[in-house]
């Protein structure tokens, strides 16, 4: 019996002597990009961040790919949004990738959600409603003040996980603060336009930009979240904008956007499509800065 | 001190050399001076003003943070986490279906295998397929548990089936995971793959030859990932070895396998994973397969001891724009198997006396199977299998007896189907198979729902 699993147990061990890595810098699992720029911001040099998704994906569906399981594997931290977001894709990862670092109750295990409240939390469970989250809505990074407070928490994570960097990172933090804070007065000051602006949104993704902008949400494409918009629910809402025209229809990027134009087309609400968050070659700056002017142009 | 001392020389040698235009010079300069000091006086001024200008407005932001900080503060909840809320998570699949035949399903078989398990079409007309209650929950952050019951009819009567109970270390660390209990086997690429979670109605042909549909044991398995930007991992099991295709009773280690995955991507928008299997168990000891009686005498049951091999390879390719799978995706599968067995076959229930001979199997078989998401809640897809045999004995007669012999026939099937998924959570399913698996071509239609209630789990690769 003994050889029968000896042979297996030494082709086992002769690949775990086999890949050996030492690294220098914080390897950082980040599930969306707005946190793989915030951590590169406040990391600076000292980390080595992946992003899991682009701009261009739904963080609620992406699959458990292998490659995803290899970076969760050397992962020391893992930045995510929580909230049930990655619900269909984070729990696999955690499981499969054999990483004690980044499981939940880790230091190395850091949920935005869990450092800001949520709007939107749901009364009722149920699915008749659509996809709900039952903690709130997740799509915490449209609003700078909750990203302040997650920067923050950040920061106190990276000082846990890696303490002989600890100044860097206090340093960067500092930085950020007072960066941010001005990019914030600066934004709020540019879009006293847009307050009170009626919006028709594609999915409820945007409910934090609007409390930010004091934007009005007057209608939603989708009948329920997740559900994709069917012609009598359409028929509704163009009904519904002959009575109350609003100002401009919103999507994301990754989003199928055949509903938003047929809307246009009827209704002449002239459309904007937002990134829903960082792409590859900017930052989380210059994110906002491009949502806030994409969001201006439309209104002159 | 040297430099200083030299320093006021050489002014003193100018100034005595060109002593008149040094008295205008020094004038002009001081001029000079005085301007720029003014000049530079003013911009500092100015700057001074903006820098307390800006300290204003970022104390203003401060502040501003500082009040949504207290509004957070004082709403906030309790703290939550990133997996589902629900502790433990419990979910409920309910399927059934409509079949149809053009052959009685009782006379299926697949010449040079031998069924077993629940290998078989299941029953024309409405019926309901496995109804699976799961209840899994991370237990502690050392271990994550998971069990799955099974409900389902069989031959009239309802049976309830422990598919699954097992528990699983939760970082391990070194990429190490260990798993022990009831679970499926990792060998295969469907394999592990529940039934609800399958792109057809039915198991591939393969599977149903070898494995009557699914390869599942009590045990215990180690899987190491490997620290690489290409996903690598390798892992062992030791089984029990009782269940079919295995059989006898083992008081130790009865069966093990060795796998191996690599997985990756090739930009944004393509992925894929391969995988090589080997299963094998050196002491079957009487593993039979569905029995067949000839005119109400008892049962004729083939049963087969020795050693049983098997290697396989999968491949699975998927595609989606941006890498955006929600509106449009594809997916391509493939897996092989071969099986190599050496022992004996005997007739139980025969004679007296017992038919028996001696057994040299050789059995393959593979399937490609393409999904492809061409629209939000639309799926359709198509399938093929192929199997094929060369089995020996001393005894042809006998191997013909318990359906070993291949009949000179090819088994393969065509299927094809189409779902629409309201949800992510329901599932209607289409499906045409024209079933060559013996010499009597088959058609078979069936229209299938899957619904999942409660938590959804996330799905594998």
């Amino acid at each position: 019996m003994f050889n029968q699993i000896k042979r297996p147990l030494f082709i086992m061990l002769f690949f775990s002597l086999w890949a050996n890595n030492s690294h220098s810098a914080i390897n950082v699992f980040a599930c969306e990009p707005e946190w793989a720029s915030l951590v590169q911001i406040l990391g600076g040099k000292r980390v080595s961040v992946f992003s899991a998704t682009t701009a261009l994906q739904d963080p609620h569906h992406i699959q458990a790919r292998p490659s995803l399981i290899a970076k969760a594997r050397r992962a020391d931290l893992l930045v995510c949004t929580g909230a049930e977001l990655e619900a269909g894709w984070l729990p696999l990862l955690l499981r499969k990738s054999g990483n004690g670092k980044i499981l939940t109750g880790q230091p190395g295990h850091f949920m935005s959600a869990d450092h800001v409240t949520l709007l939107e939390k749901p009364k009722l469970l149920d699915r008749s409603f659509g996809d709900v989250h039952a903690d709130g809505n997740p799509h915490i990074h449209l609003d700078p003040h909750r990203i302040m407070l997650i920067a923050e928490a950040l920061t106190k994570t990276l000082s846990l996980i890696d303490p002989d960097n600890q100044n860097d990172y206090q340093n960067n933090w500092s930085s950020f603060k007072n960066t941010w804070s001005r990019a914030i007065t600066n934004w709020e000051q540019q879009s006293q336009s847009l307050r009170g602006k009626k919006i028709v949104v594609n999915h409820n993704s945007w409910v934090y930009l609007e409390d930010w902008l004091k934007l009005e949400r007057v209608a939603t494409l989708e009948p329920k979240p997740g559900i994709a918009p069917s012609s009598a629910h359409l028929t509704q809402v163009l009904a519904e904008l002959k009575q109350n025209q609003a100002d401009m229809l919103l999507y994301a990027t990754y989003q199928n956007d055949k509903a938003v134009r047929w809307l246009a087309e009827k209704t002449h609400i002239p459309v904007v499509a937002l990134p829903f968050s960082v792409s590859s070659d900017e930052s989380l700056f210059q994110w906002y800065e491009k949502i806030l002017s994409q969001l201006l142009d439309i209104k002159q | 001190m040297r430099k200083k001392f030299l320093a006021a020389a050489t002014i003193a040698a100018i100034s005595n050399i060109n002593p008149v235009w040094a008295i205008s010079d020094i004038e002009a300069l001081r001029k000079q001076v005085e301007a720029l000091k003014k000049d530079y006086e003013q911009r500092i001024n100015a700057l001074e003003n903006r820098l307390k200008q800006s300290e204003e407005k970022s104390q203003l932001a401060q502040q501003k943070v500082e009040q949504v900080a207290e509004k957070v503060e004082k709403t906030k909840t309790t703290s939550r986490t990133g997996q589902r809320n629900f502790n433990p998570e419990i979910s409920l699949i309910l399927d059934g279906r409509y079949a149809d035949f053009n052959n009685d399903p009782d006379a299926y078989k697949l010449p040079g295998f031998t069924l077993g398990n629940e290998a078989g079409l299941g029953e024309a007309g409405f019926s309901i397929g496995h109804t699976e209650l799961a209840i899994s929950a991370n237990a502690d952050d050392k271990f994550y548990g998971k069990a799955t019951l099974a409900i389902h009819d069989h031959e009239g009567e309802t049976e309830t089936d422990l598919e699954e109970a097992y528990i699983q270390t939760l970082g391990l660390g070194h990429g190490l995971t260990l798993k022990a209990g009831r679970f499926y086997s990792a060998i295969g690429y469907l394999n592990e793959q529940h039934e609800h979670l399958w792109d057809f109605a039915d198991a591939p042909l393969i599977y149903r030859g070898l494995f009557g549909d699914q390869l599942r044991d009590d045990g215990l398995q180690v899987t190491y990932v490997a620290p690489t930007d290409t996903f690598m991992q390798v892992g062992t099991e030791l089984f029990r070895g009782d269940r079919f295709p295995g059989g006898g009773n083992h008081d130790g280690v009865g069966a093990w396998t060795v796998f191996a995955n690599i997985g990756g991507d090739i930009g944004i928008e393509h992925s894929w994973q391969l995988g090589l299997n080997h299963w094998r168990e050196n002491d079957v000891d009487d593993r039979t397969s569905d029995g067949h009686s000839h005119g109400g005498a008892a049962t004729e049951t083939a049963s087969f001891s020795g050693d049983s091999k098997i290697s396989s390879l999968d491949l699975v390719y998927k595609w989606a724009p941006n890498g955006n799978p929600t509106s449009r995706n594809f997916k391509l599968q493939f897996e092989y198997f071969d099986r190599r067995e050496d022992g004996s076959i005997t007739m139980l229930n025969s004679g007296p006396p017992e038919e028996v001979s001696t057994y040299d199997g050789q059995q393959d078989g593979w399937y490609a199977q393409a999904i492809y998401q061409f629209k939000p809640h639309w799926r359709t897809g198509i399938r093929y299998d192929r199997l094929s045999s060369n089995n020996n004995g001393s005894d042809e007669d006998v191997l013909a007896e318990a359906g070993l012999d291949d009949e000179g026939h090819t088994p393969e099937r065509y299927s094809a189907m189409l779902e629409w998924l309201p949800s992510e959570y329901s599932r209607i399913r289409l499906q045409y198979n024209r079933d060559d698996s013996y010499e009597d071509a088959d058609n078979q239609i069936f229209l299938q729902y899957t619904l999942s209630l409660g938590s959804h789990g996330a799905h594998q690769f």
